[in-house]
Formats: structure tokens, sequence, C-alpha cells
């Protein structure tokens, strides 16, 4: 599904590199987590498989399903099936949360040579998967996140996902904000998504947000790469000891 | 020309140019006056400190640059709207297009047939607000309007009529100049909804006087648009009584030149003044230069008054705003707020702004905010990520920066129906 290989990113702005060399590969139908220490690149990763301006690529590759994701605009690997929810999600007045959503999924669909849902399709799906999410109808009407709490944000990153039924969901500290209870409904939504068709990237810096998406495969991000990769216990053995034993052992 | 000493002064050869229309009376009064005022001021020159961000000089100069007409399939602003319709051509009525001027709540009728007679009401406001409105600042174009206005609409409102009045003009001849001067009286608890739209000549000369009495309601909304080449300069005077509303909203797209000016002059306690802008332009499909200049004096104890005025400039267009806030002694308890915002879609457009609040009262709230500023490279992405293509994208955030400037149209009507223009603006100039 999502092939990175030996990918070095630097930023554009100044002599900075931040990924250096990192291969990963997640297959359709699996969850992969990557854990790791503050500013070893998780974020950085997910923003350029997404396309956001100002790093540059200076080897390697990444694609999705075949395809040169770093070739593509961001809207396109979007339509490819990439969708990341961002660790940061990002205010936008003025912009109403249906008006963007329902943007979204049809310009989606319109670059996949999809037929447009229909205004009351649309109105029914978004209302039922808001509902499952606890997402009230006065928030939906409301601007992109403007005035949402942290966890409402990232509840409204699930909703997006959950519209627009990507290929690959890459999850950047999802987790992070939530109480237990929009925790365990974060993990249902993701869960509802989990298919043979599809695969999920999934950084965070706990086991809780493991416990309800069980990982397949459990990656350490160090200084810019993947430095260990296991099972599940990985993320077991990171939450009672810390990276110190592990970065100690790969250094 | 016959007069070679026209050639040496700009206000001789602009008025040689001019006819005052037939009149007896008090019309010929005011207008007499008006240009009594016009000789005494002469014609404003980009070396005037209130035309430094705009050069007059093809608004003074005898002869309109002609503009080209801009044809498209879609229906005209308004359409939809159930109205009193009164359509100008190049300035001049049109009977057949118009409906009957005749409505319960209200006597309407042409100022060329109005200025004939002893109408008081109108006697008392035609050019009188205009001249109040000389000080403390200059406005010649004003009083040039009020001495040789070819016609207008005066209107008297005494109810509240059911339908709104819609100014059209029509733009047919590309070398057309019109001047054309409304008044508009609203009583005492009486309330009217004004629209105006169109291009209306090549160049156009137009002013308004609303003298919002007593608890009365004025509401105004109206479209600038098409003709990339056309001018405009217009003026709105308005004076407001004790608790009485004025609230009026602009939308301009194209136009090679277009200021106006609104003066409000809040006179009566507990009075409400809006006033807001959203101006579009794209030098890509024609010149744009717009200029929104606005005063509003407060002279009353506890009024609100509120400036909401955006622009978007794309490939070299280029806005001006100019506000002022006068709170006279005595006008306690003053709320005003007055902001003025563009968004700059390259480094080519330019946006000049020169926001003044001049206070002599001590409990008063009063902000004024100017930004510049460039689409949200953050926001943009995150629609984008999603998806949303980077165009439909920034059209996505056009309009939210516009926004807070259309909330101003309370009616959910027209406010969709200049929503729908302003998408139709976003899709022709895409790219
Ligand atoms: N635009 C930028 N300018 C300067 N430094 C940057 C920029 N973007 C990323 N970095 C740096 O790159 C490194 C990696 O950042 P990144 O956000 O990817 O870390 P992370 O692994 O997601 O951390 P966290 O767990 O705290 O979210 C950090 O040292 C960060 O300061
Ligand atoms: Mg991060």
């Amino acid at each position: 599904m999502l092939d990175i290989k030996n990918l070095h990113v630097s930023l554009e702005e100044e002599d900075k590199q931040i990924l250096k060399g990192v291969d990963l590969t997640v297959e359709a139908g699996k969850v992969h987590a990557i854990m790791g220490p503050n500013g070893s690149g998780k974020s950085t990763l997910s923003y350029v498989l997404s396309g956001r301006d100002g790093y540059e690529v200076t080897n390697g590759a990444a694609s999705l399903k075949g395809e040169d994701l770093l070739d593509m605009e961001p809207e396109e690997r979007a339509a490819a099936g990439l969708f990341l929810a961002f660790q940061y999600p990002v205010e936008i007045p003025g912009v109403g949360n249906m008006t963007f959503l329902r943007t979204a999924v049809n310009a989606q669909r319109k670059a996949r040579g999809e037929e447009e849902l229909s205004a009351a399709d649309f109105l029914k799906e978004v209302r039922a998967k808001a509902k499952a999410l606890k997402i009230d109808a006065d928030m939906l009407k409301r601007p992109v996140n403007v005035g949402f709490s942290g966890g409402e944000k990232k509840r409204n990153e699930i909703l997006q996902m959950a519209m627009l039924e990507p290929a690959m969901c890459i999850l950047d500290e999802t987790d992070s904000g939530l109480d237990v209870d929009a925790m365990k409904l974060v993990a249902e939504g993701v869960n509802a998504l989990r298919d043979e068709g599809r695969g999920f990237l999934v950084i965070t810096h706990y086991q809780r947000l493991l416990d309800h998406i069980k990982p397949d495969v459990v990656h350490i991000m160090a200084n810019g790469r993947i430095v260990k990769t296991g099972g599940p216990e990985l993320a077991l053995e990171v939450e009672q000891n810390g990276y110190a034993d592990i970065l100690a052992e790969v250094a | 020309m016959a007069n070679p000493a026209a050639k040496q002064d700009p206000l001789e050869a602009r008025l040689a140019a001019l006819s005052m229309p037939d009149c007896a009376g008090w019309a010929a009064d005011a207008r007499n006056g008006a240009l009594g005022r016009l000789r005494a001021i002469g014609l404003p020159s980009k070396r005037d400190e209130y035309w430094k961000f705009t050069n007059p000089a093809t608004l003074t100069q005898a002869d309109a640059p002609g503009a080209s007409l801009f044809k498209h399939e879609e229906p005209l602003p308004f359409a939809e709207v159930d109205r009193l319709h009164i359509v100008f051509v190049d300035g001049v009525f049109d009977a057949e297009a118009s409906d009957d001027l005749a409505m319960e709540g209200i006597e309407i009728e042409r100022l060329s047939d109005a200025q004939t007679r002893d109408i008081h009401w109108a006697k008392d406001l035609y050019g009188s607000l205009e001249a109040d409105g000389q000080t403390p600042v200059d406005r010649p174009l004003a009083a040039l309007n009020t001495a040789f206005a070819s016609d207008g609409i005066v209107i008297r409102v005494s109810g509240q009529p059911t339908k709104p009045i819609n100014f059209t003009y029509r733009h047919r001849d590309e070398s057309s100049d019109v001047i054309l001067h409304h008044v508009v009286k609203v009583e005492e608890g009486a309330k009217v909804t004004i629209l105006e739209n169109g291009p209306a000549a090549a160049r156009f000369s137009k002013t308004m006087e609303v003298d919002v009495a007593d608890n009365a309601e004025f509401h105004h909304v109206r479209t600038q648009g098409r003709d990339h080449e056309r001018r405009a300069v217009t003026h709105m005077f308005a004076r407001l009584g004790e608790n009485s509303v004025f609230k009026s909203f602009t939308m301009t797209v194209n136009g090679v030149l277009t200021r106006n000016e609104a003066v409000i002059d809040i006179r009566g306690d507990n009075a409400t003044a809006h006033i807001a802008g959203a101006a579009v332009g794209d030098k890509a499909t024609g010149d744009f230069h717009h200029d929104d200049t606005v005063f509003i004096t407060h002279d009353a104890v506890n009024c609100e008054s509120r400036q909401v005025f955006k622009k978007v400039l794309r490939n070299g267009a280029e806005g001006v705003f100019q506000g002022k806030i006068l709170v006279k002694p005595g006008a306690q308890k003053t709320d005003g707020y007055q902001l003025s915002q563009a968004l700059l879609l390259d480094d080519d457009s330019s946006f000049q702004a020169k926001p003044e609040l001049e206070i002599y009262a001590d409990d008063v709230q009063c902000s004024h905010g100017s930004t510049t500023g460039a689409i949200d490279e953050e926001a943009h992405f995150y629609l984008r990520s999603r998806g949303v293509p980077a165009d439909i994208a920034t059209d996505l955030l056009v309009l939210a920066f516009l926004a807070e400037s259309i909330d101003e149209i309370e009616d959910e009507t027209l406010r969709a129906d200049i929503l729908d223009r302003l998408q139709a603006w976003l899709d022709r100039h895409r790219g």
C-alpha cells in the first residue's frame, strides 16, 4: 500500500536534514504504529507524504499503491487515497465545516471520475457518521475547527477520514488531548474503517491508544530514521522503559 | 474648443461640457447653490490630500473616457427578488422597462418631474445633506452632481412598503457620461430597502441623499460590476435621527476606477449605522482601482457605527480605504468600529489605507483595524490535503475572508444573491 524507501528530507528554508533515510512499508489491511521521541521526525514524515510545502526530498522515494506520491499535488495524493489526521488541525474561520466536507468529498469523487454525492445523500451520511463520533449538529455548522476544543478537533479529523474513506490513513497523535471516552470513540471510528483494502499508520506516544487500535507492527523512529521494528510488544516495552534502552541498543 | 480660456482651467472645461437641466424655483436654487460650492472649491486633483491614493483626473476631465460593454449570460442581481424595479439606460429613465412608480406607503417620482413642482420634502433634502457634507472635507464631485444631475428618483417613505425598490443602471453606449441624484426621505417609524445594480455608464456620477427620521430604518444593498473599463464616483449622504437604523452594503467587481464615498451624520440618540463593502478585482481582466472613503460623525449619545470593508485583489489590482470616525463633544457612549482589510493574492496587488479616529468625548468605545494579508498557507494546505484543488481552496478562503462584510446584509435572500455573484466572479477568474 504505502512504500517508503530511503527517504531523506531537508528543510527548504534552512540547511537542516530531518529525515535521514526512512524505510517503511505498510501493507493493505495492516495497522502500523510509529513511536519515537519528540522531534524525531514523525510529523515531518506525515507532512512530506501529504505534500506540504517547505520540505525538500533529497533522496529516496514514496509511493501509494505503486503511484509515486512525491510527484503529486496534495489534492492528488488525497484523491489517490492518502489521508493525514493532523497533529494540530488547522482552524479556518469563515469556512463552514459542512461546506468544507462536501467540497472535499465531491472534489475527490470528481478527481476519480465518480459521480458527486447529492446534497441529501451527503447530509444523511455526514449526520450518521458525526453521530457515531458524538459530534453534534452545531459543530458541523461552525467554521472548520474554530473554537473547537482539542478533543473536538481530533474527532473532527476522524469524521473527515470517515467521510473520505481513504485507502491509507496516517494518524498523527490523534490520541493527544482526548479524554478516555473520546479516545474510545476515535478508536471505534478507526476500527470501523479497518478492512483488507486499507492501511493505517498510527503515530503515537502512548500504549493507551494501541490498546484500542491493535497494531500489527510497531516502529521506533529516532533522529530521522526507523531504528527498530517489532510486534505490539515493542509498544509495551516503550511504555515501561522509555526509549533509552532501545536507542542504546541500536546506537 | 471654442473658448480658449477653457483649456486653461479644468473646471471651466468641465463646466463647458455640462448643462443644467431646465428647472425653476427650489431646484434651480439648489443647483445654483451647488454650482457656487463647486466654483469655490474647484475640481479635485491628485495633489489633494483626500485624493492622495486615487487619481481623479479621468473623473474630472471634460469628456468621459469610453468603456466597452461586458456581455455575459448570467442573470442580473436581484432578478429573483420581488421588487419595485426602476431602470435607467445610460442614465435615461426607461419607463417601458420600469414598474409603475407607485407603491403602498411611499411617494416616488422622477427628479425631472419633481423639480418642476413645489414638493417640500424633496426641496428640503435635495443638495442639503450634500452641502452639509462639504465640511470638514471638500467633496467637489458631489457638488457637481447636485448642480448637473440629469435625473434621479425622489422617494418619501411614510409606511413600510412590502417590496424593496431596485434601481438598475444599464450601460449601452460606450461613451455615456451620466449624472444621477436620488433623495430618500424615510419618515418617522417608516422602513425601506433600496437595491442598486448595474454598470450604469462609461462614467457615472451618482449621489444619494438619505434622511432617516426617528425610529426609521433604511437598508441598502448595491452591486457595482461587469464592465471593466467603467468609472464611477458615488456619494451617499445620510442623516440619522433618534433610534434610527441605517445599513448599507456594496459589492464591487471589476471597474477601472470606482470611488465610493459615504458621509454619515448621526444626529439622534441610540441610532445605528452600519456600512460595509466587499470588492474583488483582478487586473488580468482589466485595470482595477477601488476606493472606499467613509466619514462617520457621531453627534448624539449612545449610537453605534460599524464599518466593515474587505477587498480581494489579484494580479496588480489596487484597493484604497479612507475611513474616519469623528466623535463630537457630548457624543458619549459612542460605540464605533472600523475594519478595513485587504487580501492580496499576489505581490503585484496593493492596498492603501488611512483609518482615522477623532474623538472629543471621554466615554466612548472606538476601535479600528486595518490589515493587508495573503492567503493563509496552513489553511490552504489543510484544504488541499482533503482533496480540494488549489484554486477551489483559494476561492473558499476568499469567500471566508469576505464573509464578515457580506454578513452585514441582514436579508437572507439578498445575502445569498450577493454570494452567488461573488461565486460566479470567482468561477470566471479562476487560475
Ligand atoms: N519548519 C521547521 N523549521 C525548523 N525546524 C523544523 C521545522 N519542521 C520540523 N523541524 C524540526 O524537525 C524535527 C522533527 O520535527 P517533527 O515535528 O517531525 O517531530 P515529531 O517526531 O513529530 O515530534 P513530536 O513527537 O514532538 O510531535 C524537530 O527537531 C523540529 O524542530
Ligand atoms: Mg509530531
